[in-house]
């Protein structure tokens, strides 16, 4: 590493982000690892452990740089590997691997096919990172870099030109151009509801400060079950979370921050800490940024595994060390907000962005995206589809383009049913919507939203009640409990879902469950009780169908809802193998060796592990 | 002072004053269970929510902490009011059927059947007896433990706490722990007696 | 001799007692006992000069912290919604039956505990179960019992090798 020193001028920046660029220079090649969640699930780990032992070895050390980045998004390939500057794609790499890529493609300039990424759709071998499918229809503008940096290394920011976006600001730029610019670029907030970002800053910016303190604080919270797009930003690139953080302090007149992240996030607040201590250390934070003046200094703040603490009062409760329980917003939090302070708060890929637009411009920023959803949207791309991962895409594709196009479609030759967004806060689309572009209000309007960014696509494998039903059952143990819309609502919401779900269900109740959803929309305190019935509202709207089967016909056409189906053995087609009968946990099937096997159906719990055994598929559930 | 309207009648309210504060004030009653004067409002019940009408748009909102202010049009008793307030009432009641204020609640505003699942868990969570704790008595000895549908008001550990001097406050403002209502109903169904009584004060059979 | 000092003080003197440092103690204590002591609580309520009723309900509103002993080994399954529609539900029912306990509770001999959460950004390889920091993708009813199975014999095996 150069020296860390404190930089105290743009000029001195530049000096030392040329010294780090020239140091590099000697390298001809660059192996990325990529170390993010989903990779360390596939022991990422050894195989980076690995490579550098074996360039230690072979002696590349000093040619050859290596690399441990944050999330690529293609995670269900890990653990990946990129080499630049020829752009190799290297996917479910393993440590007895390494020998082989050292050869063929460090030492040299081949590819080891077996490692080359197959298409599933062509068949097609596919050998550079940028012609992968998954890849090609996105536009990563802010995921990019994670593939290029190593998130404790504040150089491989400076080298990516990094913090050029905050010398602008600082040394070029009056606080409210820069909030000009971020309105000009049209910024909608990607936290979920889409508020401009330029209006509250200049509420923020506008609101008196008695004592002088406002706060500025990012929502790393990510409570949304099934998204992960802010978990692998700070992770991967904390410094550009920081640096739009540090111009959005500088817009706002704020001189404290706080960035509260969920605690089942551990790497990602390992990195931020890391990240913040060497932005500290060359004066990017804290007092006199870079001979500015300015001065801004952010904490980290941890949450405890709550939900609601992601709803802005709540989260600065949750602050100041007490129960996450929001309150009441007549007055705004950007007059009086974390400790009755001005506050003004953001989702971590809104703070992304703003660098983005700052370097290139609001004109420019804005010519990706639709008109009033500007620039692009990382989503969580899981569930039934062929390439799991985080996609980051343009607004204005459609929900189609990205399910079938980027995703490859649902596996398993199954039939597509569902889409889901805004998670617990949104809806499920069904496939007549699918050329909905992914825009703030035009998902709004058709019942679903855009929410942080979890898009779970679901096959004729998933029951819709059930659905419904996962989200109210999740909603209640999530909401605070405070107000009664919220907490007894859901509750008997939960209730009549399961009475329909277990086959107890009648058609007066789907009208009370109407009722009830509107009265929780109208009158509960916070973000989450007024969106807790859209799951249950959306799917009542596009799949009322299985609703009525399940009250009218006591059926579950999906096979999930448990007190509607049962198990059964084909006797044509049971070989008598015995694998059901050992595999059943409360020993329902009975049958002798070699002769077919019958569920004792009053034992039966159907758990379903019969069916699962089954190498004959002789089990029929129905 | 503030220009506002309530319930179609032009009145003037004092800067600071909350909606609920006002009406009361003109002699209009809004029903309120966790506001009491002098305690900090938390806005947790939902009973009182009043359709505020402000620059075109109308929506439900707690009466009991909205702050008064110039041009805004409140309505206590429109259709919405009066739909929402009913399914809040109701929840409440399947919570705590032999509360006596909510039996009251229910014979005023119209509430003549539970079509929810009723399970009497004795409290409803309005919070009075925490804040009386905190706020008036200074002891701190009680609070909300746990979360979601299983919040509870509870000493810490579950267990008497030595900072509760037996004042008895939390009791006296509890609105569920009072004399049950005395009927004339079956467990779990309303009692809706009061119905033919046409003038009833807040909690008409208090005493 | 000189007493060590316990979690809590430890924790409170490296954070100070402000009140916005409450969560992050906590977490540290519960760390060093695996749970969250009633003592501790009690210490940390009188240091921090906070009403133990608060301390109690944070310590109780957020899911992560545990007033009771955790067991030996954390079996972790995802509840969330892509874990879910992969069917979580039977995963989570087969760890119920086999270990004989629900989420949030430990065996009697304090070998296994059961917990859920809902998503840990491992969506691609869902369902997710997590044994002690170890990630189980694509996981099933079958095979989650052969992991906890496994598990338990090891735990056998490795007491047998003690003896
Ligand atoms: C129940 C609830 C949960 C929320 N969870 C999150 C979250 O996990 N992450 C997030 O950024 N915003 C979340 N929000 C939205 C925030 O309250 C807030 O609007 C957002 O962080 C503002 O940032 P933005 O303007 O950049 O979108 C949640 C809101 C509610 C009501
Ligand atoms: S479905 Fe499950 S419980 Fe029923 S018989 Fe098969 S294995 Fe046993
Ligand atoms: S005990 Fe009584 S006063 Fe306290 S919260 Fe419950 S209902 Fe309200
Ligand atoms: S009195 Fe206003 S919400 Fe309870
Ligand atoms: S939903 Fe299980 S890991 Fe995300």
């Amino acid at each position: 590493m150069v020296k860390m020193t404190r930089i105290d001028s743009p000029s001195a920046l530049e000096h030392y982000r040329r010294a780090i660029k020239e140091k590099r220079a000697k390298y001809v090649k660059t192996v990325s690892v990529c170390g993010g969640t989903g990779c360390q699930a596939h022991e990422c780990g050894a195989v980076y452990e690995a490579l550098r032992a074996a360039l230690d070895e072979n002696g590349l050390a000093k040619t050859v740089e290596l690399r441990q980045t944050g999330c690529h998004g293609f995670c269900e390939m890990g653990p990946l590997m990129v080499i630049q500057p020829s752009g190799i794609f290297y996917k479910k790499v393993s440590p007895e691997d390494i020998e082989n890529i050292v050869e063929a493609s460090l030492k040299g300039n081949k590819v080891v096919e077996e490692l080359v990424y197959e298409d599933p759709v062509s068949g097609e071998d596919i050998k550079k990172e940028s012609q992968i499918p998954f890849y090609k229809k996105q536009k990563r503008l802010l995921m990019s870099m994670n593939g290029k940096i190593d998130p404790c290394n504040i150089e491989d920011y400076l080298a990516q030109d990094g913090y050029s976006a905050l010398v602008k600001t600082l040394f070029e730029m009056e606080p409210t151009e820069v909030i000009d610019e971020v309105e000009n670029a049209g910024l909608r907030g990607r936290g979920g509801a889409g508020v401009p970002t330029a209006s509250k800053w200049k509420a923020a910016r506008k609101a008196i400060a008695r004592d002088g303190i406002k706060y500025v604080l990012c929502n790393a919270d990510e409570g949304d079950p099934g998204a992960y797009m802010d978990r692998s930003l700070l992770e991967g690139n904390p410094h550009a979370v920081l640096e739009g953080m540090i111009i959005g302090a500088y817009a706002i007149g704020a001189n404290e921050g706080y960035i509260y992240v969920r605690h089942e996030y551990p790497l990602a607040v390992d990195n931020l800490l890391v990240a913040i201590d060497q932005a500290r250390e060359l004066n990017l934070l804290g007092d006199d940024i870079l001979g500015s003046g300015f001065s801004f200094d952010i904490n980290v703040s941890i949450g405890g595994g709550a939900f609601v603490c992601g709803e802005s009062t709540a989260l600065m409760a949750s602050i100041e060390g007490r129960i996450g329980e929001p309150r009441v917003k007549h007055i705004h939090t950007a007059e009086k907000g974390l400790y009755q302070r001005p506050t003004n708060l953001n989702n971590v890929e809104t703070w992304a962005n703003v660098s983005l637009i700052i370097n290139q411009g609001a004109a420019k920023y804005k010519r990706v995206g639709t008109k009033n959803s500007t620039g692009t949207k990382i989503f969580s791309l899981v569930g039934a589809i062929n390439n799991t991962g985080l996609v980051e895409v343009p607004m204005g594709i459609t929900l189609r383009e990205i399910i079938y196009d980027i995703g490859g479609g649902v596996p398993k030759g199954k039939k597509f049913k569902a889409v889901q967004t805004g998670g617990p806060s949104g809806g499920c689309l069904p496939e007549s919507l699918l050329d909905t572009p992914v825009d703030f209000d035009r998902l709004y309007d058709v019942g679903s939203m855009m929410g942080s960014g979890g898009m779970i696509v679901m096959d004729e494998g998933t029951c819709m009640v059930d659905i419904a039903r996962y989200f109210v059952d999740f909603l209640c143990d999530e909401s605070c409990g405070k107000c009664v819309p919220c907490r007894e609502g859901l509750k008997q919401m939960l209730y009549i879902i399961e009475d329909i779900t277990e086959g107890r269900g009648t058609l007066e109740q789907l009208d009370l469950l109407k009722e009830l959803a509107e009265v929780m929309r109208d009158t509960s305190l916070c973000g989450l009780g007024q969106t807790a019935a859209n799951p249950v509202l959306s799917t009542l709207e596009y799949f009322e169908n299985e609703y009525l089967e399940h009250i009218k016909m006591k059926k579950c056409r999906a096979g999930v809802c448990k007190s509607l189906i049962t198990f059964n053995i084909n006797p044509k087609k049971c070989t008598g193998c015995m694998r059901c009968r050992k595999a059943c946990p409360v020993g329902a099937i009975k049958g002798k060796k070699k002769e077919a096997h019958i569920i004792v159906q009053e034992k039966c719990e159907k758990c379903g592990i019969c069916f699962e055994v089954c190498e004959y598929k002789a089990v029929v559930r129905k | 002072m503030v220009n506002l309207i309530i319930d179609g009648q032009s009145v003037e309210a004092e800067e600071g004053w909350t909606i609920l504060e006002a009406a009361k004030y003109y002699g209009i009653d809004i029903p309120a269970l966790c506001y009491y004067e002098g305690l900090t409002p938390t806005s947790a019940c939902r009973v009182c929510v009043v359709e505020i009408i402000r620059g075109g748009r109308s929506r439900l909102s707690a009466s009991c902490s909205y702050p008064v202010q110039e041009g805004i049009e409140v309505r206590t008793n429109s259709k919405k009011v009066k739909r929402a307030r009913k399914v809040i009432i109701e929840l409440l009641l399947a919570s705590c059927p032999n509360s006596r204020t909510l039996q009251c609640l229910a014979s005023k505003y119209g509430v003549t059947k539970i079509r929810f699942r009723s399970e009497d868990r004795g409290c409803i969570l309005c919070g009075l007896c925490v804040r009386m704790c905190e706020e008036q008595m200074q002891a701190g000895a009680i609070g909300f433990v746990y979360r979601g549908v299983g919040r509870e008001v509870a000493m810490p550990f579950h267990t008497k706490h030595e900072a509760c001097r037996e004042c008895g406050a939390c009791l006296y403002i509890c609105p569920v722990c009072e004399l049950p209502c005395r009927g004339p109903m079956q467990p779990g169904e309303l009692c809706n007696a009061c119905l033919d009584t046409v003038q009833l004060e807040a909690f008409p059979c208090k005493d | 001799m000189k007493k060590e000092l316990s979690p809590e003080v430890v924790a409170v003197e490296k954070h100070g007692a402000e009140r916005s440092h409450l969560i992050r103690i906590l977490h540290e204590v519960q760390r060093e006992y695996n749970y969250l002591p009633e003592k501790a609580l009690r210490n940390i309520a009188a240091m921090m000069d906070i009403s133990l009723v608060d301390v109690y309900g944070v310590a109780t509103f957020f899911r992560s912290f545990s007033l009771e002993p955790k067991g030996k080994h954390m079996v972790t399954c995802c509840m969330g919604t892509a874990c879910h529609v992969r069917n979580s539900g039977g995963v989570l029912d087969e760890a119920k039956r086999h270990l004989g306990i629900e989420p949030g509770e430990t065996t009697g001999d304090m070998l296994f505990s059961l917990e859920t959460v809902n998503c840990l950004g491992a969506c691609a390889l869902g369902p997710v179960v997590v044994v002690d920091d170890k990630y189980y993708g694509e996981m099933t009813p079958a095979r989650v019992r052969k992991v906890l199975k496994k598990v338990a014999e090891e735990e056998g095996r490795g007491q047998d090798d003690q003896d």
